[in-house]
């Protein structure tokens, strides 16, 4: 079993896992920030945030209405960017 | 020029650009009906997926939800747009991976069982027809009020143009139409809310002439109406008064429901690379928020704007006469509107008067009887998705925008109908037919039974949408529900998890059934009026609402499949190496078929 083959797959196996755990991290920070603000601040934690005026009223009705938008448009952008990184990193690119 | 004549041409001329392009790209192999041949680049897919996903739900009538509830319906907001993260960070990539062209394909091969990919057909038709229902509600409204006809008759004519338009192009006329569509739908959501916003903010921003300073007042525009409705006995705009379970709840259906729907889900598969895929959800996001960031500002302003029509010395003067309503062409809207049978007012107290009010507030009742308005609201409908489409009239804007509105609203109804239509006939014909009962079937014939699936599925929907149970939007939420109980659950299982077949199927019926169950006890057996035990006003669990049972159901799905799989034997070697090599995305080629 040591023969050049099987020791280079096991190799990339290895960083496959890698990639994989590094991948599920990447989304479970990414979840957490994506619920903290339109569960979170949009409608939960909103009485908390209501002493911050906005335009007229407060910063949990502008979560609700704006804010988790524009947020979930940065998570997704940045995931983008940082698994086409980490494709590069770990190798697994598409040629 | 007349108004009808007017929006005859915008109409005209929209469907002329549209029905062009279908013909031009009119597709040929059964690759390019469902796929584009996979050559489509991230922004224009982007941009045909936000067309596609941007519903009459969307355009019509999510602002008018908004409008008359206020900050309790950001629920939409969040829900539609939140889902696009679970989609692009869960499911996007590997299934752009895996590459085969339907939902059903993958979760039939993931979980090596025909029985899995039949159960996800029917699961992926059941969602996408109380979808269609949706959409034909938005089109009858649309058509009603453009052809100046009852919304019956506007939706019967709705119906044979989508069904004509649909059945002609496949997935490669459908994008590059649907780029058209959201150009023209786009444009017809902003540009009346950029005028609404200079009048009444001098921001032309929607978005942030929203938390601007009402021009009039100098006071900020959400305070100004907050005070007007509180003086009405409505309640305030920005305040939380529904119950924050439910609105939890219901966001988090949307969001799952969203990255579970077959037509969007399909999208990921047409372009090039995996990398695409992540930078293509990004880009379907992006335009789709430029409606949404703008809608909150539609509800708010067109809701000032209405009350401040019905009384227009303020809430503490006197309300509208009647004689303004017949003869002030500020009010010709609302004669054109009540033509539809969707807007209606009744002097009950006879005084020559037209007074807007809470009349389920006894407070409010009190101060219009001590005041001598009666104590009964006296504008005794109006239905919510027709706020939009109303709006440039009620703002006293040209004829043009609001035949620019009327191309638009059909705009989205349309794109959305077609590709749904198009995940339906894929899904009968390509998974049901020639997976599994008749696998010799020639391409010809292939082609010829996704038609017929799209004549019966139109026709099926234009019954129910005759009797719709709820406003667009209401109906649209419904369909979320049943993707997110089925679809998206046994998705993210086979990617992430390894969920063997019979969990797989288990998970799946158990969210159909039970969500499907829970709406039918409140919206009528098969929608049919009447046939209900339960409402919404009082459900049957505590304060779950139908619209929001998804979330239940997505959960009772992974803990079924999680069970199942649990007790019965682990998945083969060969799908275990499936699932890995569907989580790198290094060798991904082009698509196959079978």
């Amino acid at each position: 079993m040591t023969d050049h083959t099987s020791q280079s797959a096991q190799a990339g196996q290895k960083s496959d896992a890698g990639y994989w755990s590094a991948n599920v991290r990447i989304i479970l920070v990414s979840l957490v920030i994506w619920a903290i603000c339109s569960f979170g601040f949009g409608i939960l934690l909103r009485p908390m945030l209501s002493g911050i005026s906005v335009g007229g009223t407060d910063l949990g009705f502008w979560f609700a209405q704006q804010g988790s938008i524009l947020v979930f448009l940065a998570l997704i952008f940045f995931y983008a960017w940082r698994m086409n990184k980490l494709d590069k990193e770990y190798g697994v690119e598409e040629e | 020029m007349d108004q009808f004549t007017i929006n005859l041409l915008f109409v005209g001329a929209s469907f002329a650009l549209y029905i062009g392009i279908a013909i031009w790209a009119r597709a040929g192999s059964t690759s390019e009906f469902y796929a584009a041949g996979r050559g489509v680049h991230p922004v224009t897919n982007g941009m045909a997926t936000a067309a596609d996903w941007m519903s009459a739900a969307s355009f019509i009538s999510m602002a008018g939800l908004i409008a008359f509830t206020g900050y309790d319906n950001s629920t939409f907001l969040m829900g539609w747009t939140g889902g696009y993260v679970l989609l692009a960070l869960l499911l996007a990539p590997y299934l752009r991976k895996f590459g085969k062209f339907t939902v059903s394909e993958f979760i039939g091969d993931r979980f090596y069982s025909p029985t899995a990919r039949l159960v996800a057909v029917i699961c992926l038709i059941i969602a996408s027809v109380t979808y269609v229902i949706g959409q034909m509600t938005g089109v009858g409204v649309a058509f009603g009020r453009f052809l100046e006809v009852s919304s019956t008759t506007g939706l019967l004519i709705g119906a044979v143009i989508v069904f004509a338009y649909a059945v002609f192009g496949g997935m490669k006329g459908v994008t590059y139409t649907q780029v058209a569509q959201y150009v023209v739908l786009i444009t017809a959501y902003t540009i009346p809310a950029v005028f609404i916003s200079l009048q009444l903010t001098g921001n032309p921003i929607p978005g942030l002439g929203l938390f601007g300073d009402h021009t009039a007042s100098g006071e900020p525009l959400l305070q100004t109406l907050d005070a007007l409705l509180r003086d009405l006995g409505f309640n305030e705009y920005t305040t939380h008064n529904g119950d924050t379970f439910n609105m939890v709840l219901f966001t988090l259906s949307l969001m799952i429901g969203t990255a579970g729907l077959p037509h969007v889900i399909m999208r990921f598969f047409t372009v090039p690379k995996v990398a695409d895929a992540r930078w293509s959800a990004g880009w379907a996001l992006v335009f789709i928020a430029l409606l949404y960031l703008t809608a909150p500002a539609v509800g708010a302003m067109a809701r000032l704007n209405i009350t401040d029509m019905f009384w227009p010395n303020g809430a503490n003067s006197e309300p509208v006469s009647l004689e303004q309503i017949e003869t002030d062409p500020r009010y010709d809207w609302m004669a054109t509107w009540q033509k539809t049978g969707l807007l209606g007012w009744e002097d009950k107290n006879g005084d020559g008067r037209i007074a807007y009010f809470n009349d389920k507030n006894p407070d409010a009742v009190a101060k219009a009887q001590a005041a001598g308005w009666g104590d009964a609201n006296e504008l005794t409908k109006f239905n919510n998705d027709i706020l939009v489409l109303a709006n440039p009239e009620i703002a006293n804007l040209p004829g043009w925008v609001i035949g620019l509105v009327a191309a638009g609203g059909l705009a989205a109804a349309l794109s959305t109908a077609a590709g749904l239509l198009l995940a339906i006939s894929s899904a009968v014909s390509h998974d049901l037919l020639k997976g599994q009962l008749t696998p010799n079937m020639s391409e010809k014939n292939e082609l010829l039974s996704a038609r017929i699936a799209m004549a019966v599925s139109i026709a099926v929907a234009t019954y129910l949408g005759l009797n719709p149970p709820g406003f667009a939007a209401q109906t649209v939420a419904l369909a979320f529900g049943l993707a997110a109980a089925s679809i998206f659950p046994a998705l993210m299982m086979g990617i992430f998890t390894k969920v063997n077949n019979k969990g797989a199927v288990a998970g799946m019926l158990a969210g159909l059934i039970t969500t499907l169950v829970y709406i039918f006890l409140h919206k009528g057996w098969l929608f049919i009026p009447d046939t209900n035990s339960f409402t919404d006003a009082d459900p049957l669990l505590g304060t779950i609402k139908s619209t929001s049972f998804g979330a239940v159901g997505a959960m009772i799905n992974f803990a079924v499949a999680f069970t199942v799989s649990k007790m019965t034997a682990p998945i083969p070697r060969e799908i275990e190496e499936l699932v890995e090599s569907v989580r790198i995305p290094r060798g991904a080629g082009a698509a196959q078929d079978h």
